[in-house]
């Protein structure tokens, strides 16, 4: 089974840190990524630009819309995600918790459908 | 046709299901590695009871029968509805492949595990709290929609809905069917004991309604309590388990013969419960035996201090604040800090145990809590300063909403209003 774990942080707290704490989160992250990585655990894990970069889509009624910002004003910014393969929601949740920035924000854990396999099953 | 001629077979089968159908669901749950399913098997495998056993004669080992009639019945409803669904053909050629369970292996050992998975699924925390509850008065104790909605003054469609909810969580989570790992156990019982916990307080002192005591509550607690400390008997079970017992010795002290509160001061203790105040004590003292003292432990050792008193003003109010120290230490939460203040005031005297109150409530953590301002309309009452004492119980009364708490508050306000205003005589007459 696949989950996405959604980092989320407060970005004005992540700008206000030294750069050495960000340095050192930076190369935690990495190692982290590398021994999930190691033990078969990782799908893909990605950082990503600031909610100042994002851009919301939406279909309402057939037409295109589109939005600066993220979905959702919250005090936590979606920072980055990692996708995970898990036996089931328990480990899920462990690995979720070895992620370094669960510490300074929260992680979301969501299970992953598989809609090609879906598709292909019946 | 023969259920009329074997009634007392009947009624071994409706104590069965009493005394058995939680277990077997929980074996169920296991074998099917589906809730639903289960719950579906498990009705399926009495209803092949009530059929068969007037005919066939009752099995030799019920538990283990009526747990391998249940999961064939489960596969067989999978192959009919399989024509509609081909992926519940697989899942049934799937369940069938696996091999039936061994009768020597439904042992109570083997069932005592299953039951503790249920519990701790019921109880994960990727559940939310309501959920929970609801969850495991369904699951584990087999209360009825109903039965849960009126304990938690809800409506069957609600209890329903979130018990549907947290089944569908459960599926497409993959939430696991297990006993956590050594490692992970101390977090995961926490939320155990929490759920245990808050269905007895809902119990023995509700939040809300008509009524000051709903004793089903408080006894299914106190059930679901011993079951843990006797399947996982961890050191803050057992503490919980003495905690609920050293409460629940109180129960009939706490209401007068017309339902009326009665306050810990003015109980009478010849009618607390010896019975359970002695089993209290007991696991009280082999929680503490094992070295690690938990908050539900240091709680529970506060209930015993209460139990042992013969009268309020003889408690040793001193070992109380002591252990309200203690839990303040394990559990620093607001809650902690006022009940330690009422044991101050109790020490210290009622002027104490206000400026405690007064400045938890200037932390404005507790500004919603009821209790936070009885506590305070009380300790102004016995230090007569009147005026101060009615707006602090009109604040609490906006705040209640349990019927007996309500009239109790207007008893006193009452009080207040036909007595003198304040001075020194009216001070000199109050404790």
């Amino acid at each position: 089974m696949r989950y996405l774990c959604l980092v989320y942080a407060d970005e004005a707290r992540v700008n206000a840190l030294p750069q050495e704490q960000v340095d050192a989160l930076i190369d935690e992250t990495v190692a982290n990524n590398e021994e999930l990585r190691a033990s078969g655990g990782l799908v893909l894990a990605q950082a990503l630009e600031q909610v100042a970069a994002a851009t919301t889509v939406r279909v309402r009624n057939g037409r295109l819309s589109v939005t600066d910002g993220p979905f959702a004003e919250t005090t936590e910014q979606l920072g980055g995600f990692v996708l995970v393969e898990a036996r089931d929601l328990n480990e899920a949740i462990r690995i979720a918790g070895r992620i370094p920035s669960a510490r300074l924000g929260s992680v979301e854990v969501r299970p992953v459908i598989d809609l090609l396999r879906e598709r292909s099953a019946p | 046709m023969s259920q009329d001629a074997a009634p007392e077979l009947r009624e071994r089968i409706d104590s069965l299901y009493r005394s058995e159908s939680r277990k077997v669901l929980a074996t169920l749950i296991r074998l099917l590695g589906d809730f639903d399913l289960a719950e579906e098997a498990l009705q399926d495998a009495f209803v092949a009871a009530v059929e068969r056993w007037p005919r066939d004669g009752p099995p030799a080992n019920p538990r283990a029968w009526l747990i391998s009639t249940g999961r064939f019945k489960a596969i067989d409803r999978l192959r009919r509805r399989s024509r509609f669904d081909r992926m519940l053909g697989e899942l049934a050629a799937r369940l069938d492949d696996r091999p039936a369970p061994d009768p020597a292996e439904q042992d109570d050992q083997a069932l005592e595990d299953d039951r503790l998975r249920l519990i701790f699924t019921c109880c994960h925390p990727a559940l939310s709290p309501d959920a929970q509850v609801a969850m495991t008065l369904r699951e584990v104790c087999g209360l009825t929609t109903e039965e849960i909605a009126r304990a938690f003054l809800s409506t069957p469609p609600t209890v329903a809905q979130r018990i549907v909810r947290a089944k569908a969580k459960i599926r497409a989570a993959r939430i696991p069917y297990e006993v956590p790992p050594p490692g992970q156990l101390p977090d995961r019982l926490d939320t155990v004991l929490q759920v245990v916990y808050l269905v007895f307080t809902e119990g023995y002192a509700p939040a809300s309604g008509g009524a000051a005591v709903r004793p089903e509550l408080a006894d299914e607690a106190i059930r679901l309590g011993r079951l843990l400390a006797e399947l996982l008997p961890e050191p803050e079970a057992l503490g919980l388990l003495a905690l609920l017992l050293l409460q629940d010795s109180r129960r009939a002290a706490r209401t007068s013969a017309d339902g009326e509160l009665v306050l810990l001061p003015d109980q009478d203790r010849a009618r607390w419960d010896q019975g359970r105040i002695a089993e209290g004590a007991a696991l009280l003292e082999r929680a503490i035996s094992s070295g690690q003292v938990g908050s539900y432990t240091l709680q529970a050792t506060i209930a015993a201090t209460h139990a042992r008193a013969p009268t309020a003003e003889a408690t040793d109010w001193d070992r109380i604040v002591g252990l309200y120290d203690l839990l303040a230490r394990a559990d620093p939460s607001p809650v902690v800090a006022l009940n330690r203040a009422v044991a101050v005031a109790m020490r210290d005297g009622p002027a104490s145990g206000l400026a405690l109150v007064d400045a938890i409530l200037a932390r404005g953590q507790l500004d919603a809590y009821q209790p936070a301002h009885a506590t305070r309309a009380d300790l102004l009452r016995r230090l007569g300063r009147t005026a101060e004492a009615r707006a602090a119980y009109r604040r609490a009364l906006e705040l209640t909403r349990q019927e007996p708490q309500r009239r109790f508050i207007e008893r006193r306000l009452g009080e207040l209003a036909g007595g003198p205003g304040d001075d020194d005589a009216s001070r000199a007459s109050r404790r």
